[in-house]
């Protein structure tokens, strides 16, 4: 494949003066799994929304390029993004309960998506929503096809959102926090499922979670959000092992998973800065260790490095640190960062 | 010492399936264990299967079907009504959602001095001395007492949650989800801020979760629990080492683990909770289990002790 699947270039989504998403840029090819993790308020469902035209009046779509499969989704139609959407790109959200209309039966609200984009009889239809339903693993599938979403749980009910999802063979399947309402039996149930369908049908998933650990499980590459900025892009081992921007590494530890045996965890003091209060500076410096000088003046750009890109001045790792005095000057205010920043609080 | 004591609680509801029609949904089936001052005890299991309806019981919310309790030395069968009402200022709650569990009508100020206006007789002087020192206490200023819930983020109205089951010094705090709520950078400082306190005061813990990293970071000793049964209580490092119910083991497989370079070889179970309607006879856990029997589908295990201390429900499980 030549062109990228997706390609966005400066994506930014505001509503009134507050921006939800700032200058993002993404590419991915076909068959890749991307994860995109941020804590809460970071931007990644908009982003996500935004692909999708969902974003009603007040928010404002900005970008430079948009484009799913060699097509401009800025410039296209009503018609056509309808005929783009739920057929080529899916969606898969949170709140599997609330996002099936509960006055219907699941099997009509599969058939809709086929009727709409493939059309076929009536029979070819509940023939392929059986198979469906058989393809993500819900027993007795004809039973299920006349069942109301009250009557499943809510395992049974995310899976016939991804039945739904992938009626159509979609190019592109988003799943927004997936598994965060689930149990865990079940939600390893659920990423095994998807990763699975990404397999077979050799299409490209994008994860969207707050979940490092569903993240580490499943994705091939990671973008990391904070406050409506793409801060880290890596592949997902490296940015595991060896974190460069200070966020990703701070989240990373402040997991209880990796910290062992220690008594207190590490913390990132403060919050996430919400729509007025956004620092002038990097988004993330009033509650960075590493922070500089110049970090409170200025934004810094995302700049690519060897394997992936970061935004920030003072970047964690070596290869990318300019001089090797600055490196041991950051690590010195780590460590004091751990005695005297877990007494901050929120 | 232990300072909760519970001895096969069970809790069992009436509901409603037709018209005429009745069935006994069991929703906690036998809970024994015990909690010793100033440790904490995690309850870890999927959704229900019977946390919360521990967390009401120990709370003096509901009284159990069966069975009984012993708090502070005292036991619930010989409790009066008012001797209940006094017990209930030694065990507290603290919610899971931060958002929906704090009055957004009333000031920090006055949410904190309620449970100290009903239950103490203070001036208010007193009171708003003891507010404002709790308020350090969970990393909040003083000057806080006039704001209103909506304007502190999660983790902070997490720390006035905190806060308000402290106020009357309990003995015990029962923590029902506390921070599933929380981004993961929040999630830990609410966790050091539990564990800050747990060592100043000695207060227990009852934590309950779904979450077994957080639970294998706080507690010491953790109770697993299935379709409102007990299937294992074991001190924390044995049961994240070695666990040995199947359910267990499940359970730690399904977890994801944080590092991409560990994935899969995971034991996985197929299936889901069966429904309280219709539960399964025997072992409740038979239809999910790789180790099933038939004497499993036929007969339900109770808690034994294992040589080295631990309880477990389960008739195959110590076999390997």
């Amino acid at each position: 494949m030549t062109n990228p699947l997706l390609h966005i270039e400066d994506l930014s989504v505001q509503f009134g003066s507050f921006t939800a998403v700032e200058n993002l840029s993404l590419k991915l090819e076909l068959g890749e799994i991307l994860g995109i993790v941020g804590e809460s308020g970071s931007g990644k469902s908009v982003t996500m929304l935004a692909l999708m035209g969902l974003i009603a009046y007040p928010g404002k779509i900005t970008a430079k390029k948009l484009e799913f499969n060699g097509k401009d989704l800025l410039s296209i139609s009503a018609k056509e993004r309808r005929s783009l959407i739920g057929k080529d790109m899916s969606m898969i959200f949170q709140e599997p309960m609330t996002s099936l209309n509960p006055s219907y039966t699941v099997g009509f609200q599969i058939s809709e998506a086929l009727k709409v984009h493939e059309g076929g009889s009536r029979r070819a239809r509940y023939k392929r929503c059986v198979e469906l339903l058989e393809q993500v693993g819900i027993p007795d599938p004809t039973k299920r096809l006349k069942a109301f979403p009250h009557q499943l749980s809510g395992g049974m009910c995310q899976r016939i959102m991804i039945a739904m999802a992938i009626a159509c063979n979609p190019k592109l399947l988003i799943a927004d926090e997936p598994t965060t309402a689930l149990d865990v039996t079940i939600q390893a149930q659920i990423i095994e499922l998807l990763q699975s369908l990404q397999r077979d049908q050799g299409m490209t998933l994008i994860m969207i979670t707050h979940d490092m650990g569903v993240v580490a499980q499943c994705a091939d590459r990671v973008n990391v959000m904070y406050a409506g900025q793409l801060v880290e892009d890596r592949a997902a081992e490296k940015l595991f092992s060896e974190p460069n921007h200070p966020y990703t590494s701070a989240l990373l530890s402040a997991l209880p998973e990796r910290s062992k045996g220690k008594n207190r965890l590490p913390t990132i003091p403060g919050i996430v800065p919400g729509p007025l209060d956004r620092p002038v500076g990097c988004l993330f410096s009033p509650r960075c260790f590493a922070v500089q000088e110049q970090c409170s003046g200025n934004r810094p750009p995302l700049e690519l490095d060897s394997d992936g890109a970061t935004r920030c001045f003072y970047p964690l790792r070596a290869e990318v640190i300019k001089s090797t005095e600055l490196k041991s000057e950051i690590e010195g205010v780590d460590h004091q960062h751990d005695l005297e920043k877990t007494e901050g609080w929120a | 010492m232990s300072i909760l004591q519970a001895d096969n609680l069970k809790r069992f509801y009436t509901v409603k399936t037709g018209l005429n029609q009745k069935t006994t949904v069991k929703a906690l089936n036998g809970a024994s264990f015990s909690l010793e001052a100033g440790k904490t005890l995690a309850v870890v299991g999927e959704s229900g299967c019977g946390k919360s309806t521990l967390a009401r019981l120990l709370t003096f919310i509901e009284e159990p079907t069966e069975g009984n309790m012993v708090v502070g030395g005292q036991s619930l069968a010989d409790m009066s009504d008012s001797t209940i009402k006094e017990m209930r200022q030694q065990v507290q709650m603290v919610f899971q959602d931060p958002y929906g569990s704090l009055n957004p009508r009333k000031t920090v100020g006055s949410i904190l001095e309620e449970p100290l206006i009903i239950n103490r007789q203070m001036s208010a002087s007193e009171r708003r001395k003891k507010v404002a020192a709790m308020l350090e206490k969970v990393g909040l200023r003083a000057e806080h007492v006039r704001r209103y819930p909506h304007m502190f983020s999660g983790g902070q109205r997490q720390r006035i949650a905190i806060a308000r089951a402290m106020m009357l010094e309990p003995k015990i705090i029962v923590a029902d989800e506390p921070v599933s709520a929380l981004d993961v950078s929040i999630q830990a400082q609410v966790l050091n801020l539990m564990m800050d306190l747990q060592a100043e005061t000695g207060v227990s813990y009852v934590f309950i979760s779904h979450g077994l990293s957080v639970v294998e970071h706080i507690a010491d000793n953790v109770m697993v629990m299935y379709f409102g049964h007990p299937v294992e209580v074991a001190p924390k490092a044995q049961l994240f080492t070695d666990p040995k119910h199947p359910y267990t083991q499940a359970l730690l497989s399904a977890t994801p683990f944080v590092d991409p370079t560990y994935r899969a070889k995971q034991i996985k179970i197929s299936g889901e909770l069966p429904s309280p309607l219709n539960p399964p006879s025997g072992c409740a856990f038979h239809k999910r289990c790789p180790l099933a029997t038939a004497s499993c589908r036929e007969q339900s295990p109770e808690l034994r002790a294992l040589k080295d201390g631990r309880q477990i429900a389960c008739f195959e499980a110590a076999d390997f």
